[in-house]
């Protein structure tokens, strides 16, 4: 991991690749996260950073790899999955989020978003499906919950 | 098949390992029943004449063993083993077909398991999609573009699908009468479209019979071909009309989506496993058409087929080659030019058009037929699968390449694990289809007299009684009995019961699923009741 982490600085900063804090720009071209509709928000989540940028350093990039990896336990998977999901960073998801969450997944272009009356009907059924105090919103316990149920999530 | 009666054959006509081998004249037959004059090796022919045999399995391809005339020998004898070979030809096809079932209800059963159990949606399937849907292992922007179409036509689907089932359960008894009169007249569309196929095979099957010639080397070579290969070319057009005009006509049935898939594929499955039948059937009735007396006392019509196996064979041979040039040439000629058309000319009607999706169902319906004609062939012509081996192989590579550089993948993603069991049926269908005409053609139709390894009997099947008269007499009764009546019905009624012990076992499954999810809905209001209770105890400490 660490060999992966010094590749994506530039030469000059390679010897100090444990303090140094990598740019956004440089995580992104990471090929697991190119393609990713959510690669802003992973940045965002497991960056450290004071002022900011969403620039990772070692230990970020570690905490990411160790979220991800098959042997995470569904928890903590869960509660990463929460807060890159939570758009606005508020702790739980209400339906702004899920709007953008949907449009996250189903593309950027103009004909790929589902219409204004397919998203209301879609965020219907999850919060049906999902939420128990029936508050409109889904916070943490809801989602581990719904996501312990799922099949494909790990 | 190759391994118990290609290579005794081959072993004993040939001398090797010491063995020898018997031909038994064929007693109590007529004589003019048992002439049958192949028509090959007949010293100097021209090339072309090669060409037409190898394309249409007459002349020199007769002799080989590639068909059924070519199995003669009665027993042959390896060492002191005595290899019983009529015996062992209606073994093997017994044999094989059994295998091939067994195997195809073992991949279907684990499929049938599922969809049993889970046949309604996941309750939570929205969340699933939503939550879950995004496979994090994606690297390339292409592939991650397929993802995020085939997650919108996902959900795009199952939203349908929920407004069409709320717009089902509000019709008016008016709009079901109309709907329903509309879905019988096109059925009926569909039955009239079903018959006008089966009936221009069955003239093209008739017409070809009676005008392929195959002693006089005189005629057109390019006509008497095309007339040999007339059924197969009235199929094949069949088979590629059909599904346009039924996925035409399902638009107006107002089905939901899934179902108008399914329907559509059974369809077309439908068209072409009857297209097989209907080829084979035309064939008996001239192979069985009798009007002299001389005719009726061999059973079939001798003068034009001395060998009625062969004969069959050779139209499967047909079927199977054809199948493969068309193939190949809809890949090579439809396939490689528009795709050079698309990417270099830029005029509208032309990018309209696009590329060839890859349709999943299609060419599994293709292999599915394919396969149809190789179980069906075997029996007359014992080297057919290995023909389809190669076939396939070939075809494989053929379409693997296409598909990487012609076709655009699907608009409409397939689920895979449903249609997995889906196919599979199709698949068992196909099958059950082979059966019915080996059956009826081992069963009832009388076997050649003059070729083949059934000359002394009168039927095919008649090797195995004749067999089991040769057993010791305690092992004959023990057969007796469990073929007589007093063993069946008590083993059918048992195995009734088994059925019904089982269906029962399953539905009680089901209901046990589904008081799980009623349960576990329960749980989430119980929790929600004590949420509740929790925060009005902190409220008041």
């Amino acid at each position: 991991a660490y060999k992966r982490f010094s590749e994506l600085l530039p030469k000059e900063e390679r010897e100090n690749a444990c303090s140094v804090r990598v740019p956004k720009s440089q995580i992104l071209k990471l090929p697991e996260l190119r393609a990713n509709p959510f690669q802003h928000r992973i940045c965002h989540v497991f960056s450290t950073s004071d002022n900011g940028d969403d620039s990772m350093s070692f230990e970020d990039f570690l905490d990411m790899l160790s979220v991800f990896s098959d042997s995470a336990i569904l928890e903590v998977k869960s509660h990463y999955a929460f807060r890159i999901f939570d758009f606005d960073d508020d702790g739980i998801l209400d339906r702004k989020d899920l709007e953008k969450l949907v449009n996250c997944l189903t593309g950027q272009g103009e004909d790929s978003q589902l219409s204004n009356a397919e998203m209301e009907q879609l965020i219907q059924n999850i919060l049906e499906e999902s939420d128990i105090d029936k508050d409109g919103t889904i916070n943490l316990s809801e989602f581990q919950l719904v996501v312990s149920r799922s099949p494909d999530f790990a | 098949m190759f391994s118990f009666v290609t290579l005794p054959s081959i072993i004993a006509k040939y001398g090797i390992f010491n063995s020898s081998f018997a031909e038994s004249p064929p007693k109590n037959t007529e004589l003019h029943c048992t002439v049958y004059t192949p028509s090959g090796n007949q010293g100097l022919v021209y090339f072309y004449t090669y060409l037409k045999d190898l394309l249409s399995g007459t002349g020199f391809l007769e002799m080989t063993s590639l068909f059924y005339g070519y199995y003669t020998i009665d027993a042959a004898w390896f060492s002191i083993l005595r290899y019983n070979l009529p015996l062992a030809y209606l073994l093997a096809t017994f044999a094989y077909l059994a295998l091939s079932l067994l195997w195809i209800i073992k991949r279907s059963v684990e499929g049938f398991k599922q969809n049993l159990v889970h046949h309604e949606d996941q309750f939570q399937s929205y969340c699933n999609k939503v939550f879950a849907g995004w496979d994090f292992c994606i690297t390339d922007p292409n592939a991650a573009r397929l993802k995020h179409r085939s997650l919108q036509y996902e959900l795009q689907t199952d939203l349908e699908e929920e407004r069409l089932k709320r717009k089902i359960a509000d019709r008016t008894m008016k709009e079901k009468l109309r709907i329903y009169s509309l879905r019988i007249f096109i059925n009926i569309i569909v039955i009239a479209v079903l018959s006008g196929c089966f009936y221009s095979i069955y003239r093209a099957t008739v017409f070809s019979q009676e005008n392929s010639n195959k002693d006089v080397g005189n005629k057109n070579f390019q006509a008497n071909l095309f007339v040999q290969y007339l059924p197969s070319v009235v199929i094949t057009l069949a088979n590629f009309i059909a599904p346009q005009i039924f996925s035409f006509l399902i638009t107006f049935e107002d089905y939901s989506p899934a179902f108008e898939i399914r329907l559509t594929l059974m369809r077309c499955v439908f068209v072409r496993l009857a297209n097989i039948g209907v080829l084979l059937f035309s064939l008996w009735s001239q192979i069985s058409h009798c009007t002299t007396d001389k005719c009726k006392a061999c059973g079939y019509n001798y003068e034009l087929y001395p060998c009625w196996e062969s004969e069959v064979g050779r139209e499967m041979y047909k079927l199977m080659i054809f199948d493969f040039i068309i193939i190949l040439a809809v890949t090579l000629f439809v396939d490689f030019p528009r795709k050079l058309l698309v990417t270099h000319c830029s005029c509208k009607p032309v990018q309209w058009c696009g590329l060839q999706e890859f349709g999943i169902s299609d060419n599994v319906l293709e292999i599915i037929y394919g396969q149809t004609i190789c179980w069906i062939g075997t029996f007359f012509s014992p080297l057919l699968p290995a023909i389809a081996t190669i076939k396939y192989f070939i075809i494989f590579y053929i379409k693997k390449i296409s598909l990487i550089h012609t076709r655009k993948p699907a608009a409409r993603p397939i689920r895979a694990s449903s249609s997995n069991f889906f196919f599979l049926v199709v698949l068992l269908i196909g099958l059950v289809l082979a059966f019915v005409p080996l059956g009826i053609s081992i069963a009832h139709i009388p076997s050649s007299k003059a070729c083949g390894p059934f000359r002394s009997f009168n039927t095919s099947w008649a090797v195995v009684p004749a067999t089991v008269l040769g057993f010791p007499t305690g092992l004959q009764q023990v057969l007796h009995a469990i073929a007589s009546e007093a063993f069946a019905v008590p083993f059918f009624m048992v195995i009734c019961l088994i059925m019904v012990y089982l269906i029962a076992l399953a539905g009680a499954h089901k209901r046990v699923v589904e008081q799980l999810r009623e349960q576990l809905a329960l749980e989430s209001r119980d929790k929600l009741f004590l949420i509740r209770k929790i925060t009005e105890a902190q409220r008041c400490p």
